[in-house]
């Protein structure tokens, strides 16, 4: 028995090596992907969190765009280069300007006063001749009929993936596409997160809803052609023109059509994703998205990788050959007037912990990455000026650091509907300034952020038109400029203001009682303590008393409906590169409490709101600067948040990664990135040379630990009188 | 033993229901359908009545256990509760929150869970076994103590410990094997090795312990003494007599695992970039999809039980005085 027990393990660990050598093959041992791709043009990247939705009706997450990004195409794009960011064509042959028409339809002049706009129609242009990527649901037969539009139960069996179907067709992108997808925005069944929003600007739009749903209801379920029905604000002018009718004034409008909601989808395309059979093989819309974009999803196993390669039908573009000062040294025009994409296939494979997505990207198997707290002081270290710059380890890997302040803001929010913390009184506005500057987000910034990040010092972040930097744009209220850089107010400060509120050493002057403030979070693990603590000892800095009340997503969504938290803390990452985008989170109307709107503090102030009317509607320059500025000034005499930080975002790419620039308005960036495969196969396999000798020594400790052991075996044989039978079998 | 099959099969219903009722109450406390339709919707410019429509097209506009509305059995049937769980018992798990046919990512998600978990369970098993025999066979000498030192070690050790460690040493520095990521075919063996083996080592510390702790017990029976007596070698004692006597407790344990191995390993799984159901459930407590989390509750539930007949049919396999009535 002992002897087949150890033919069987000699057996087994032989089939282990021929296995890990065959899976092995050539190459580095550790590396993730085939050997055959080694030397290709191909993006390696990672994501820790699958997306939900690719529809671009119903996507809206970050994670999501980074694929429907580089399929759909929207008319419009970001400039990639150019600061501040600018709108430019995609699809479209133009960025289109609106005309007004009055109540009674009639076009007025460009310079009409905004009492007799009634409408804003936005024509938009599309260039003939683009395609969409090869699929299935264009295929035809030889009489020009769709092969895949009814699918039998025959054809269904030997389905599983999109690549299952043999035949595929394509054709031309025309200005239908876009109409359709525009009433998709608001089928009953689709949920789309901004038909709530779009309603309230594209004409005609939430009586489309209602009539969708009357007939889904007559219908009782099933594909519901869009095309049978007609959208009043969304007009098919010709085969590459529509129009959209708009509400008012709304020049925002623009920047939504640089969004996927806006890219075209043919119907088709939905009619086909529609078949029961599909639906019951997750083969959706929402899983396998169809566009005209650079690239096409060809894998989607979100469990696992999903990989975009290069669309074969793509209608071409150029890497630009401008941008801003700087940009040419940096190398970034180096590509200038290249057709792109420049890369042909970007494999994203699915990493949900942080350590070994690190790994691999410093084992070079992933070409770019973000800085993770764990892993921060290993790639940045802080000048003393306060510069980041890459440790030598990363130096001598050739690995480059971008920074850029992100778009974004995170705060503090007082609920100005409390009877503490809240309202229009002096007296509540000094407690808030007094609260504003005890928390010292510099130190905040430090600790918890690795320096990633700039006090905030109004709801503008840096990018965005009306945000000034320097001595003019701090906030007097929280900072002095002292020796050419703003410095926080002292605590004496905030204990004068306390005072002046009637707390005096943090007591209410009337009641003599502690002035206890509570903050409302969801944050309540081992991870948030160390905030919480420092935010506790920020406060007792001014002798005031935190209260936090962790508590659960779902509750503290429901505290902030109702109105009943008293701080909280928020963040806000904006849609669009407009101030209208963070004023309206400020603005009386979009209250959350009784109104469900964004504005989280329910900061109302008639001034602001009628200033905020008068801003949203001018266009970039000095009139809309000086209305910002006198906005700005109100919020931070309110103070109703404390302003917080601005983010700054550290990437990571090595040195075979080319054309990085943040762009956080972009999301159809990946075409203009380049990659040099020879480099990346060359340093990947100096960097993952196989080092096999500790498993010598292993075997070593091994041997030498039971060799003991098989001496008094045979010992206590001797001992027994019994001789060991070479056969394993009885003596 | 039929009859015993059947008998053991209906008493599952009641327990499945009971599962099931209290999986509908733990996650409703927490998450109510408002909630829900948020965190599929999103967090910008979500309005009530978007919610309430999510909410109709989903099946959670109704009321969660008692319809007083409803008139005769539609106060109990024209619920939540009985809209998501009367079709788990035929198996059909209906869809998640995003659309996607839960039965069919199951069943994808299934294999490589599978995969490695098949692996850890034979291969661990038997090197516990074969390390707790060593221990048994060399009781009270050095290597028993060295042994049982090395088990409180690696009990000792966290799992993630495992992981990590494993990663940076054979991964990282010694380049090996992939850090993480999975492969179909034969390509899935250089990604599933080193946690298969990190799966057994952590494993050795309370397996060997289990089972020396269990051949103590035997090697002390009057049948083991009888064999020795007749001048079997010890390890034929071992091999022959003592493992097959140890057999139920060691089953006991054992067969109520396998069935459960298709669930998967949350930790490793994650760290390992392994697509199998481990992360399955957890990913969907936090997107609160109700429809998912039911699915994994109840396929757990059906497979516990599974695992407990499993193991009853086992016994008598392995000790014909056991009769199942």
């Amino acid at each position: 028995m002992m002897r087949s027990i150890q033919r069987s393990g000699q057996w087994a660990a032989l089939c282990a090596v021929a296995l890990l050598l065959a899976a092995c093959g050539e190459g580095a041992w550790n590396d993730p992907y085939p050997h055959s791709e080694a030397t290709q043009n191909i993006y390696y990247s990672s994501f820790a969190l699958r997306p939900k939705h690719l529809d671009p009706a119903r996507s809206y997450s970050s994670n999501e765009i980074v694929f429907t990004g580089q399929i759909y195409e929207p008319p419009l794009q970001y400039h990639y280069l150019k600061r501040p960011y600018a709108l430019v064509p995609l699809t479209a042959s133009a960025v289109p300007e609106p005309w007004f028409e009055d109540a009674d339809g009639k076009r007025l002049p460009a310079d009409a006063p905004e009492a007799q706009i009634a409408h804003s129609v936005y024509e938009i242009h599309i260039r003939p001749g683009i395609r969409y990527q090869p699929h299935p649901a264009f295929a035809q037969d030889a009489e020009g009929r769709p092969l895949y539009a009814q699918l039998s139960d025959a054809q269904l069996e030997k389905i599983d993936t999109l690549g299952d179907f043999r035949e595929t067709g394509s054709r031309e992108l025309v200005a239908a596409d876009y109409v359709y997808q525009i009433k998709r925005l608001a089928h009953p069944r689709l949920h789309s997160p901004i038909y709530g929003l779009m309603a309230e600007y594209i004409v005609g739009l939430r009586d489309y809803a209602e009539t969708l749903n009357a007939a889904l209801d007559a219908q009782d379920g099933g594909h519901l052609d869009l095309t049978r029905y007609d959208l009043s604000g969304v007009e098919l002018v010709d085969r590459y023109t529509y129009r959209i009718r708009i509400k008012g004034l709304y020049p925002q409008f623009i920047y939504w059509l640089a969004m996927p909601f806006f890219a075209p989808v043919p119907p088709e395309v939905d009619a086909f994703y529609a078949q029961p059979g599909l639906q019951a093989k997750n083969i959706t819309l929402d899983w396998y998205p169809v566009g005209t974009g650079p690239f096409m999803l060809t894998i989607n196993n979100p469990n696992r990788q999903m990989v975009m390669v290069r669309n074969p039908n793509f209608h071409g573009e150029t890497y630009p050959d401008e941008g801003e000062p700087g940009d040419r040294e940096a190398g970034l025009l180096a590509d200038a007037g290249r057709p792109m994409p420049f890369i042909d296939k970007a494999v994203y494979s699915l990493e949900k912990e942080g350590i070994p997505a690190w790994n691999k990207f410093l084992q070079g198997y992933y070409d770019a990455s973000g800085i993770g707290s764990d892993s921060f002081d290993q790639a940045v270290q802080i000048s003393g000026q306060g510069e980041a710059t890459l440790t030598d380890e990363m130096r001598a890997k050739g690995i480059q650091l971008v920074t850029g302040v992100a778009t974004s803001i995170y705060y503090m929010g007082f609920n100005m509907t409390d009877p503490v913390v809240g309202g229009d009184s002096e007296r509540a506005r000094k407690l808030r300034r007094a609260i504003s500057i005890a928390i010292d987000y510099e130190e905040f910034i430090s600790i918890f952020q690795n320096g990633r990040g700039i006090p905030a010092q109004g709801p503008l972040p840096p990018g965005i038109f009306g945000y000034v930097e320097g001595k003019d744009g701090i906030n007097p209220y929280v900072y002095d400029w002292v020796d050419g850089k703003p410095k926080r107010k002292p605590i004496s400060e905030a204990k004068r203001l306390l005072a002046e509120a009637g707390y005096p050493d943090g007591r209410d002057a009337q009641t003599g009682k502690p002035l206890l403030i509570h903050l409302d979070t969801t944050g309540g693990g081992p991870d948030d303590k160390a905030r919480m603590d420092w935010l506790r000892k920020q406060f007792a800095r001014i002798d005031l008393q935190l209260v936090i009340r962790a508590t659960d997503y779902n509750r503290f969504q429901e505290k902030m409906r109702k109105g009943t938290a008293q701080l909280f803390q928020w963040g806000w990452n904006a849609d669009y590169p407009d101030p209208e985008n963070f004023f309206f989170l400020l603005y009386g109307p979009n209250a959350k409490v009784g109104k469900n709107g964004e504005n989280a503090a329910n900061y109302a102030n008639p001034e602001f709101d009628r200033l905020f009317q008068r801003m949203k509607n001018l266009p970039n320059g000095p009139e809309r600067l000086a209305v910002i500025n006198q906005m700005v000034d109100i919020v931070r005499r309110d103070a109703p948040w404390v302003w917080g930080m601005n983010p700054k975002q550290f990437s990571l790419f090595h040195g075979w990664y080319h054309n990085v620039k943040p762009n956080f308005m972009a999301n159809n960036t990946l075409k203009y990135r380049r990659i040099d495969p020879e480099l990346r196969a060359q340093l990947r396999a100096e960097w993952n040379r196989p080092v096999v000798w500790p498993l010598a020594l292993i075997a070593l400790a091994l041997v030498i630990g039971l060799l003991p052991a098989a001496l008094m075996y045979r010992r206590k044989l001797h001992a027994r009188g019994i001789t060991p039978d070479p056969r394993g079998g009885n003596p | 033993m039929l009859a015993y099959i059947v008998r053991r099969s209906l008493y599952a219903i009641p327990i499945l229901i009971g599962v099931n009722l209290l999986t509908f109450w733990l996650f409703f406390v927490v998450n109510s359908p408002d909630d829900m339709a948020r965190m599929q919707l999103g967090m910008k410019h979500v309005t009530p009545e978007a919610i309430e429509r999510w909410k109709a097209d989903h099946g959670y506009d109704k009321p969660l256990l008692y319809n007083a509305e409803a008139g005769g059995a539609g106060k109990f049937t024209d619920t939540i509760f009985f809209d998501k769980s009367v079709s788990l018992f035929v198996f059909d798990f209906g869809t998640a929150d995003d659309g996607r046919d839960i039965g069919y990512d199951i069943r994808q998600r299934m294999w490589p869970s599978l995969m490695l978990a098949i692996p850890v369970f034979l291969i661990g098993l038997l090197v516990n076994i074969t390390f707790a025999l060593l221990m048994a066979f060399f009781r009270a000498t050095y290597v028993d103590y060295m042994g049982v030192v090395l088990c409180v070690i690696l009990m000792s050790i966290s799992a993630l410990f495992y992981i990590i460690g494993g990663q940076y040493l054979i991964s990282k520095l010694m380049h090996l094997v992939p850090i993480s990521g999975y492969d179909g075919g034969l390509s899935a063996f250089k990604f599933l090795i080193l946690p298969v083996v990190i799966g057994i080592i952590s494993g050795i510390g309370a397996g060997s312990r289990w089972y020396r702790t269990i051949f103590l017990e035997e090697v002390n029976k009057d049948y083991v003494r009888t064999a020795r007596a007749k001048g079997l070698p010890e390890r034929v004692v071992l091999f022959r007599h003592v493992l097959k006597n140890a057999m139920i407790p060691i089953l006991t344990g054992v067969v109520v695992t396998i069935p459960m191995l298709f669930m998967g390993s949350l930790i490793t799984e994650s760290f390992f970039g392994i697509p199998g159901l481990g992360s399955y459930t957890i990913d969907a407590i936090r997107a609160q999809d109700f429809g998912i989390v039911r699915a994994m509750v109840f396929l757990g539930s059906v497979l516990y039980i599974l695992g407990l007949l499993l193991t009853d049919l086992s016994y008598t396999l392995v000790d014909p005085r056991v009769r199942l009535s």
